[in-house]
């Protein structure tokens, strides 16, 4: 029981950091490699406005996440739009967001250091909490909550509105979905904001319990490509089952077996789903 | 970066122009190669660059160092190695062939210090290595005649973290469990291996003995696991972000021992902003001498031209390797590599932590461990070092 609770608990931050590039990737087809740095820039803030006035993450994370729409959507208009005008297939444009947004993602470690170079660290709820006799960080059931919160409200949004199911549409095929009425360079610009966005809030939630720095953007960048892989790219449901199977292995596989095991768990598990399902769990197979 | 490049090539064009003016010849220039970003940036924007900042500073509010009768100030010309050994080795290269500095400080890092010897030392820039615990230091220095160690070695660190178990035990605080968990990256598989005989030589049993990734999201399994196994006393060899970690943890499942110690970053000023009261009576790596008025004064200092705390142990250490430079230059008086470097061999320095002399390039005076006692992170085993606070068990994650 304490496993599945805690495994549950990790796998929810595991959503939390792979839904945005989920979107990004997905929907707007812009592999992300920066996506990283702007889940540390929000759990910067959280540790910035909580140090400076002891206001709450959960807080700030309401106030970045619109921040952070705003500020991904400038970025796909002026820096990654020309990219997919430009681009004559998929794979071009691929090749050229890989680029730049790897670039981009040293711009802003470098911003991140010149503002704080230290470690991110507070302390907020960190507190115990009982659930059927086992004591939990209080922190982490909040972000799950939040994570449940928000993978639900992606999940009812994208198959139960007109402009989810756009959105869903434009996942499939941006030729066809063209084709058919939609807005398609629209709907990117939203599916790449409303990525980042979910990004940020999730670095504010993953700051109250992980001690983060400037420079640690590239392993949630990581982290995130591994689940919606698994997951198959651009499904919500697939990015929520896979990071719950994370969770729950790696915390098996520490508390049972060795923690020194976790990350030989993690790839195992994804080497598998390569093997066996290589569009991913809930991924279409290409035509 | 781009600053730099600009200045060197307008340093190069301009001597091309002119024969090297006298202006630029009363300017020591002094190379530092650390990482501003990557894994290690953490650590060394706490420990390593303010003390490069602040010890310049001072200097130059002094009028600069007196070499040979000429008051000459002292430049910095700084590199980010982006915590990468590749990119440190361009830089220093750059450091010695471009900028053409007069001297260098250590990098920042074990493996830092180890895979730039060789460059350092084709240069003969002495090496004054802090940040950087290795039991090979002997052979080392044997092989590089301009590198020297201030921070003691990997044994001094568990030695004494044995130390506090057996006082412990011997005054009834403790019994013989002992749970041990150390990071899987080099610095804590070495001191877990160094660890794990003698600790058990000593008569303790090792209850639980488990690694883990660098950078592991959820540490509770392992203070659960731990937990379980009702340990004494808990002893993890950690690196920053896990020693946080560890001791949330810790604090939430309420691991109640007597003795707790994580090893780098307990000393941090941050750890204690993380914490607070807490953390009374946690053991960690490092240490001061808090009663010291030397080191009071180094503290306001660093904080006020700064505008940063130092931590509780490796910050005075690095200082203390600048003052150790400052002070050969100026005994040697001259830029000479070769002499300063002779003077550091031949010399007893006198620094913040009290005089310091090299037996075959090493310093043999250092804190090994400390301990959060009233707030303040006060040393309690040493090798060669006064002023040791007296142990305090743990009493609980109030």
């Amino acid at each position: 029981m304490d496993i599945i609770i805690t495994g549950l608990l990790l796998g929810g931050t595991y959503a939390l950091i792979a839904f945005g590039l989920n979107l990004q990737y997905g929907v707007a087809r812009i592999m992300n490699l920066a996506n990283g740095e702007f889940l540390v820039l929000g759990a910067l803030a959280a540790f910035w406005i909580f140090v400076a006035d002891s206001i709450s993450p959960v807080l700030t994370m309401l106030i970045v996440a619109p921040l952070s729409f705003f500020g991904n959507w400038v970025i796909y208009k002026l820096l990654l739009r020309p990219l997919v005008r430009r681009a004559k297939n998929q794979g071009q444009l691929e090749v050229d967001s890989i680029l730049a947004t790897f670039g981009m993602s040293f711009a802003l470690v470098g911003i991140m250091v010149s503002m704080h170079g230290e470690y991110f660290t507070y302390s907020y709820l960190a507190e115990p909490f009982e659930i059927v006799g086992e004591t939990f960080a209080l922190n982490r059931i909040v972000a799950f909550c939040f994570a449940v919160l928000i993978g639900g409200a992606l999940w009812l949004w994208l198959y139960y509105t007109r402009p989810g199911m756009a959105m869903r549409a434009v996942s499939v095929s941006t030729e066809a979905s063209g084709l058919v009425g939609i807005d398609v360079p629209r709907l990117s610009a939203l599916a790449f904001a409303l990525g980042g966005a979910v990004t940020t809030m999730g670095g504010t939630l993953i700051s109250t319990f992980i001690t983060l720095d400037a420079s640690v953007g590239v392993i949630f960048t990581m982290k995130a490509l591994i689940i919606i892989i698994m997951g198959g790219v651009g499904d919500i449901r697939g990015a929520i089952v896979a990071a719950l199977i994370l969770g729950l292995v790696e915390t098996t596989v520490a508390r049972l077996i060795d923690p020194g095991l976790t990350l030989a768990a993690a790839y195992a598990i994804f080497v598998l789903v390569l093997l066996f399902r290589p569009q991913g769990l809930f991924g279409r197979k290409p035509t | 970066m781009l600053k730099r490049v600009l200045k060197a090539a307008a340093i190069v064009a301009s001597a091309s122009l002119l024969a090297v003016s006298a202006q630029a010849a009363d300017v020591i220039k002094i190379g530092q190669v650390a990482p501003k970003s990557g894994p290690l940036a953490g650590g060394a924007t706490v420990t390593q660059w303010p003390n490069v900042e602040l010890w310049s500073k001072q200097v130059n509010a002094a009028g600069g160092l007196n070499v040979g009768g000429t008051k000459m100030m002292v430049e910095i010309v700084e590199y980010d190695d982006k915590t990468n050994p590749g990119e440190h080795i361009k830089a220093a290269q750059r450091l010695a062939e471009v900028d053409k500095v007069d001297f260098i400080v250590a990098p920042y890092g074990t493996g830092f210090n180890l895979a730039a010897a060789p460059i350092y030392a084709k240069y003969g820039y002495p090496q004054i290595a802090v940040s950087a615990i290795s039991d090979k230091m002997p052979e080392l220095t044997a092989r590089y005649d301009n590198l020297f160690f201030t921070l003691g070695n990997t044994t001094s660190f568990t030695d004494s973290v044995i130390e506090i178990l057996t006082d412990m035990r011997d005054a009834g605080t403790i019994g013989n469990r002992v749970a041990m968990v150390n990071v899987a990256d080099a610095f804590g598989i070495e001191l877990a291996e160094a660890a794990r005989p003698k600790i058990k030589e000593a008569g303790f049993d090792i209850v639980y003995d488990k690694s883990y990734p660098l950078g592991t999201p959820d540490l509770s399994p392992i203070i659960k696991g731990a937990k379980d196994s009702k340990p004494d006393a808990f002893v993890a060899w950690s690196y920053p972000p896990d020693t946080f970690g560890l001791t949330e943890q810790a604090i939430i499942q309420d691991l109640d021992v007597k003795m707790y110690y994580t090893a780098v970053a307990t000393c941090f000023p941050a750890f204690k902003g993380k914490f607070g009261s807490k953390i009374e009576g946690v053991f960690g790596a490092g240490g001061v001498n808090q009663g010291s008025p030397e080191i009071q004064a180094y503290f306001e200092a660093h904080k006020e031209m700064t505008g940063k705390d130092a931590d509780a142990w490796a910050s005075a250490n690095t200082y203390v390797s600048l003052e150790i430079l400052g002070q050969a230059i100026e005994g040697a008086g001259t830029l000479d590599r070769k002499a300063v470097t002779q003077y550091i061999k031949d010399n007893t320095f006198d620094t913040i932590m009290g005089p310091i002399n090299f037996e075959n390039q090493i310093s043999n005076k250092y804190w090994t461990v400390g301990q959060w006692q009233d707030g303040k992170f006060r040393g309690v085993k040493s090798s060669q070092m006064d002023g040791a606070a007296p142990i305090v068990a743990k009493d609980g994650w109030n």
